[in-house]
C-alpha cells in the first residue's frame, strides 16, 4: 500500500491491521516516534494525519486516509520548527522520550489554537505523558512559540 | 563556568527525534525477537509445562527454559534468590518461565501465550503485614536504638500511636526495559541494554552464560527513564537476550510490552508503620518509636538498602534522642521491589513528617511551629540516629526563606477563614522540609573512573562509569571537562556508557551520578592539564601555578597560546594527550551489624510549601499553588537542576496522592498500565509554581561545590499529602488527626473525612 510519510511517497508491503507505529519505526526507518504503551494512552507515539494528532501505535495503517507527519518531519537539529526552538530553549526534555510525542502534540494545538490559554494546553496535552515531569517547561515552551509566532 | 545552564547535551536530538534509544539502533541482520512466558500462579511448583503450542506458533525459532542456561540461573544482585527462569517454583504472577524466539516481535508475543502450565498450588502470601506475622523475610529485620525510647515514651506528658500506610510506586519509564544482544566472534556479546548499571548487567549476562567478564561489553547511550528500576531489574532481559543469542547464535532483542514490564519488574516499597511518639507541651519529641513493614516482594533484590535508608531518612530534619527504628523486609508473592528515586529514603522521612503533623493537632499548634523545634540544631542537638554528626545543617535559613517568600503565615489565616465560610470545598496548607544522606550507603560502591581524550585537534571525548537517564549526568561531567581546559563546552563530547572503556563501575544511583563521575572526569583532565602546564612552562618559562586555561587559550602574565595550538606542540613532544581519572568519596564508614557510621559524605536540604483545594462531597482536589526552594550547592547547571526539583516534586506528588498498585485476591497486578494506573499528567501540575535553588555551597570538596540532586527532591511532594490532610481536619476544625493513608486518591480522602467525628 502507499503511504505518504513527510512529504514522501513510501509503497509499504504490510497487513492493513499493522498499526501505523510499526510501518513508521520497522518498515520506513523514522525511529523518532516511540512506542510507550501501545494502548495510546500515553502520547509518545503520537503523529500528525493531515495536520490533526494521531497516536499511531493504536491505528491501523490499512486507516490511514491521509499525509502522515512525523517528528522528522517537523525539523532537524539543523533546520527546527518554532516549537523545536522553544523546546530547547526552555530546556523541556530531561529523558527525552515522551518528547517527539509532546511536540507532535503541541504543534497540532498551535495550529488549530494559536495563542492556547493554560486551560487549553492542559486539555490538547493532557494524553501526553512525562514520567520526568517536564510539564512546567512543556507550558512555557508553548506560551513562549505562541507568542513568537504573534510576532513574526 | 559553574551555574551556567547550558543545554542538555542531547536536546536537539530529543527535539527532533534523532536521539537514538536501544529500541532505534539500528539492527544487524538476522536479528531475531524474543518475548517472555510468564507465571499465572503467585506460588506453586509446576506440574508439566506443555510448550509444543508455542513451539508450533508461526514464526518461533527457539523457546527456551531454565535448563537451557549454561551457567548460573540467578540475576540477583546481592543475594542470589533471583532466578532468571522459574525452575520448578513460581512466586509470583508474571514471574518468567520461560523465553520464546521468532522472527518477529508480535510473533513472539503470540506465541508466548501459549503454554500450557499446570501448577500445583502453594499458598500465597500477598500482604506485608501477612508476611510479617508468618515470619516471613528475605533478610534478617533490623533494628536502631538509641538513648532509652520505652523508658522516655513511659514518661511523656503526651503520646501518640498508632498506623500508618503508605503505598508502592511504578517507576514508568517511558522507555520500557529493553537489551538487544549481538554475539561477536570468539564467544564474545555486545549488550545494548537501558540500565543504570552496565556493569551488574555485564556480570550478570557473564555469570548466565559461563563467561568471564570480558568476554561481555554492555554499552548504554541513554535511557528513556531509569528512575531505578533500571538499577537491578534490566538483567533479568539482559541475560534473557543473551541467553537466546547464545543459544542460536543471532542477534535477539528483547522490548517488553508496557502491561509485561509492570507485572515482571518491581517497584517503589510500599510501608506499613506502626508508630508510638511521646512529646512535650510545646511539640518537642522527647522519644519515638517505630516499626516499618515494607514489601519486598517474592526475592531480596534491593530490599535491604532500601530498608537500611528508610531507617537512616526516619529523622528527616529532626533531632530524635531517644529512638527506636525497626524495619522488615516482608517477602510476599508479588514482584520483587526494587530501587525507585529516593531508595527508601522518602518511606523513612515521610512517618517521622506525619507524626509532627499529629502532634501539631494534638496540641492545637501550626505544624510549621512543630517542625522547627523538632529541626537539627547546628551545634548542638545535631547527631543523628546512626551516629553521624549534621556539620551542614541549612534548613533553619532555608526554612526561613520560604516561609516569607511563599508568604505562608498570611495564607495560612486567608486559608482558615476561607474554610470558615466554605462548606464543601476546602483549602489546606503545608511546609514541609527535607533533609536528604547522599552517598552509597555501602562504602565501596562510592569510586568512579573516566577517560579523557583530547584529540590533536582540540577536540575532546569524555567517557565515565555513569549513564544518562536524562538527569543531564554527561551534560554536566562535559561542563566539568571544559571548566578544567578552559575550551568552549560545545567541543567537548561525552560518549556513550560502555564496560570496556571504565571497569568496574557502580550503578548510577543514590543520586551520586555526577558527584562520583564529575570528580573522576576532572582528576583525568587535571592531569592532562599539568602535563600541557608543562610543557607551556618549557617553552614561555614562568610558573606552573600562574597558568590559567580559558576562553581556548592558555596564558600566564606574558604568553598566550592556543589550546589546540598547544595540543598540537604536546602532540609533537609525543606528551600523553589522554587521561584516566578516578575518584572515591572520602571520609565514608558504615557498619551495617550495628547500623551506625557516616554512610553519608554530606547532606541536600530543600522545603516546599502547597496549597490545595478539596472537594469534601467527592473527594476530588486540586493542587493550587507550589512553592519548592532547594538546595543544590553551588550548582553546576541550574537549569537542569530545577527541572530535576521540578521533575522530583512533580512524581513525588504523584506517589502520594494518584499512583495506586492493586493486586487482585489471586495476587495478579491489576494495575499494569497508564489505563489502570495514573501518573501526573500536565494538568495536575499547578497553575503556579515557583521553584528556586536555594543560595548555597556545599561545605565538602564536592564536585565544583554543587550539591546531588536526583532523589531529594522528590520528597518535596510531601507537602501536597500534608497539605490535603491539613485541608481534611478543617471539616472537624483542626481538632482530630484524619486517618489519611498514602497514596490520598478521592477515596482515602473521601474515607479520612468519613472517618472524623463531626463536630
Amino acid at each position: 500500500m502507499k503511504l505518504n510519510v513527510n512529504g514522501k511517497d513510501h509503497d509499504v508491503d504490510v497487513e492493513a491491521d499493522m498499526p501505523l507505529l510499526w510501518v513508521l519505526r520497522d518498515e520506513i526507518g523514522l525511529t523518532g516516534t516511540k512506542f510507550g504503551c501501545g494502548i495510546a494512552q500515553c502520547g509518545a507515539c503520537t503523529v500528525h494525519v493531515d495536520g490533526q494528532s494521531v497516536r499511531s501505535c493504536s491505528h491501523p495503517v490499512g486507516q490511514v486516509n491521509g499525509k502522515v507527519t512525523t517528528i522528522e518531519g517537523i525539523g532537524s537539529p539543523d533546520v527546527m520548527s518554532k516549537v523545536q526552538e522553544a523546546w530547547i530553549e526552555h530546556q523541556t526534555p530531561q529523558c527525552g522520550y515522551c518528547q517527539s510525542g509532546q511536540i507532535m502534540s503541541a504543534t497540532a494545538l498551535l495550529t488549530f489554537n494559536p495563542d492556547p490559554t493554560d486551560e487549553d494546553i492542559d486539555r490538547a496535552m493532557a494524553g501526553n505523558i512525562c514520567r520526568c515531569g517536564a510539564y512546567p517547561r512543556i507550558r512555557a515552551a508553548i506560551h513562549a512559540t505562541a507568542k513568537s509566532m504573534k510576532e513574526a | 563556568m559553574s551555574r551556567k545552564s547550558h543545554p542538555h547535551e542531547s536536546a536537539a536530538l530529543h527535539v527532533s527525534g534523532e536521539a537514538s534509544y536501544a529500541d532505534d539502533l539500528r539492527e544487524a541482520a538476522g536479528t531475531l525477537y524474543a518475548a517472555v512466558g510468564m507465571s499465572e500462579s503467585a506460588h506453586a511448583n509446576i506440574r508439566s509445562m506443555d510448550l509444543a503450542a508455542v513451539k508450533a506458533s508461526a514464526g518461533v525459532v527457539a523457546v527456551l527454559t531454565a535448563k537451557d542456561i549454561p551457567g548460573i540461573n540467578d540475576c540477583g544482585p546481592i543475594i542470589k534468590d533471583d532466578p532468571i527462569l522459574a525452575d520448578g517454583l513460581v512466586q509470583y504472577i508474571g514471574q518468567a518461565v520461560f523465553v520464546v524466539v521468532a522472527e518477529s516481535y508480535m510473533q513472539a508475543r503470540r506465541a508466548a501465550t501459549k503454554a500450557v502450565i499446570d501448577y500445583d498450588e502453594l499458598p500465597a502470601v500477598l500482604k506485608p503485614l501477612d508476611a510479617k506475622a508468618a515470619e516471613s523475610f528475605v533478610a534478617p529485620p533490623m533494628q536502631l536504638v538509641r538513648g532509652s525510647p520505652q523508658e522516655k515514651l513511659a514518661n511523656s506528658p503526651n503520646r501518640n500511636s498508632g498506623t500508618l500506610s503508605v503505598g508502592g510506586q511504578e517507576q514508568f519509564y517511558l522507555e520500557g526495559q529493553i537489551s538487544y544482544v549481538i554475539p561477536k566472534e570468539d564467544n564474545q556479546f555486545h549488550v545494548y541494554c537501558s540500565t543504570q548499571h552496565p556493569t551488574e548487567m555485564q556480570h550478570a549476562v557473564a555469570h548466565a552464560l559461563k563467561l568471564y567478564f570480558n568476554q561481555v561489553l554492555v554499552e548504554t547511550r541513554r535511557m528513556g527513564g531509569g528512575f531505578g528500576g533500571k538499577e537491578s531489574q534490566s538483567a533479568i532481559f539482559a541475560c534473557l537476550a543473551a541467553i537466546c543469542a547464545n543459544h542460536l547464535n543471532r542477534p535477539v532483542k528483547l522490548r517488553l510490552d508496557r502491561d509485561d514490564d509492570m507485572m515482571i519488574t518491581g517497584k517503589r516499597h510500599c510501608f506499613e508503620y506502626d508508630y508510638d511518639i511521646g512529646f512535650d507541651d510545646d511539640g518537642k519529641i522527647l522519644a519515638a518509636k517505630i516499626e516499618m513493614v515494607t514489601r519486598a516482594g517474592y526475592s531480596a533484590d534491593l530490599s535491604v538498602p532500601v530498608a537500611t535508608r528508610a531507617v537512616c531518612h526516619f529523622d528527616n530534619a529532626y533531632y530524635l534522642s531517644d529512638v527506636d527504628i525497626a524495619a522488615f523486609c516482608a517477602k510476599t508473592n508479588t514482584q520483587s521491589n526494587t530501587a525507585f528515586r529516593g531508595f527508601g529514603g522518602p518511606q523513612g522521612a515521610i512517618a517521622i513528617e506525619y507524626l509532627i503533623d499529629n502532634i501539631a493537632r494534638i496540641l492545637g499548634k501550626d505544624p510549621l511551629d512543630i517542625r522547627k523545634i523538632n529541626y537539627y540544631g547546628k551545634t548542638s542537638r545535631n547527631t543523628t540516629p546512626y551516629g553521624q554528626t549534621v556539620e551542614d545543617n541549612v534548613i533553619h535559613e532555608l526554612t526561613a526563606e520560604i516561609e516569607a517568600s511563599s508568604d505562608y503565615h498570611q495564607r495560612h489565616s486567608e486559608i482558615q477563614a476561607f474554610n470558615k465560610t466554605s462548606p464543601i470545598l476546602k483549602k489546606g496548607l503545608a511546609l514541609t522540609p527535607l533533609k536528604f544522606g547522599i552517598s552509597f550507603n555501602v562504602v565501596h560502591f562510592n569510586q568512579a573512573g573516566a577517560l579523557v581524550h583530547v584529540y590533536v585537534d582540540g577536540s575532546i571525548l569524555v567517557n565515565h562509569g555513569g549513564t544518562e537517564m536524562g538527569q543531564g549526568l554527561n551534560t554536566k561531567v562535559a561542563q566539568v571537562v571544559s571548566h578544567v581546559l578552559g575550551v568552549d563546552l560545545g567541543i567537548v563530547r561525552a560518549t556513550p556508557t560502555d564496560t570496556s572503556k571504565v571497569a568496574n563501575t557502580s550503578a548510577t544511583a543514590a543520586s551520586t551520578g555526577t558527584d562520583l563521575n564529575g570528580k573522576a572526569a576532572e582528576n583525568a583532565a587535571l592531569k592532562i592539564r599539568k602535563r600541557l602546564c608543562d610543557l607551556f612552562v618549557e617553552r614561555f618559562g614562568g610558573e606552573v601555578d600562574d597558568i590559567l586555561f580559558a576562553d581556548n587559550n592558555v596564558r600566564n602574565g606574558s604568553h598566550e597560546i592556543s589550546f589546540n595550538e598547544l595540543v598540537e606542540q604536546a602532540y609533537l613532544e609525543r606528551i600523553q594527550l589522554w587521561s584516566d581519572g578516578f575518584y572515591k568519596t572520602p571520609e565514608l564508614n558504615w557498619n551495617k551489624d550495628t547500623l551506625t557510621g557516616r554512610p553519608f559524605y554530606y547532606y541536600a536540604y530543600g522545603a516546599s510549601v502547597s496549597e490545595v483545594l478539596i472537594d469534601t462531597l467527592t473527594g476530588e482536589w486540586k493542587l493550587l499553588r507550589a512553592d519548592l526552594l532547594h538546595d543544590a550547592g553551588n550548582s553546576i547547571n541550574p537549569a537542569i537542576d530545577m527541572g530535576q526539583v521540578e521533575g522530583a516534586f512533580i512524581q513525588g506528588m504523584g506517589w502520594l496522592t494518584t499512583e495506586e498498585l492493586k493486586w487482585t485476591p489471586k495476587g495478579k497486578l491489576a494495575t499494569h498500565a497508564p489505563s489502570t494506573y495514573k501518573i501526573p499528567a500536565v494538568n495536575d501540575c499547578p497553575d503556579d509554581l515557583r521553584v528556586k535553588l536555594f543560595d548555597n555551597k556545599s561545605k565538602f570538596d564536592t564536585i565544583m561545590r554543587s550539591k546531588a540532586v536526583g532523589e531529594p527532591p522528590l520528597l518535596l511532594g510531601f507537602s501536597v499529602f500534608f497539605a490535603i490532610r491539613d485541608a481534611i481536619a478543617s471539616v472537624a476544625d483542626y481538632t482530630q488527626n484524619p486517618e489519611l493513608n498514602a497514596p490520598a486518591t478521592p477515596e482515602a480522602i473521601l474515607s479520612a473525612i468519613t472517618g472524623l467525628q463531626q463536630p
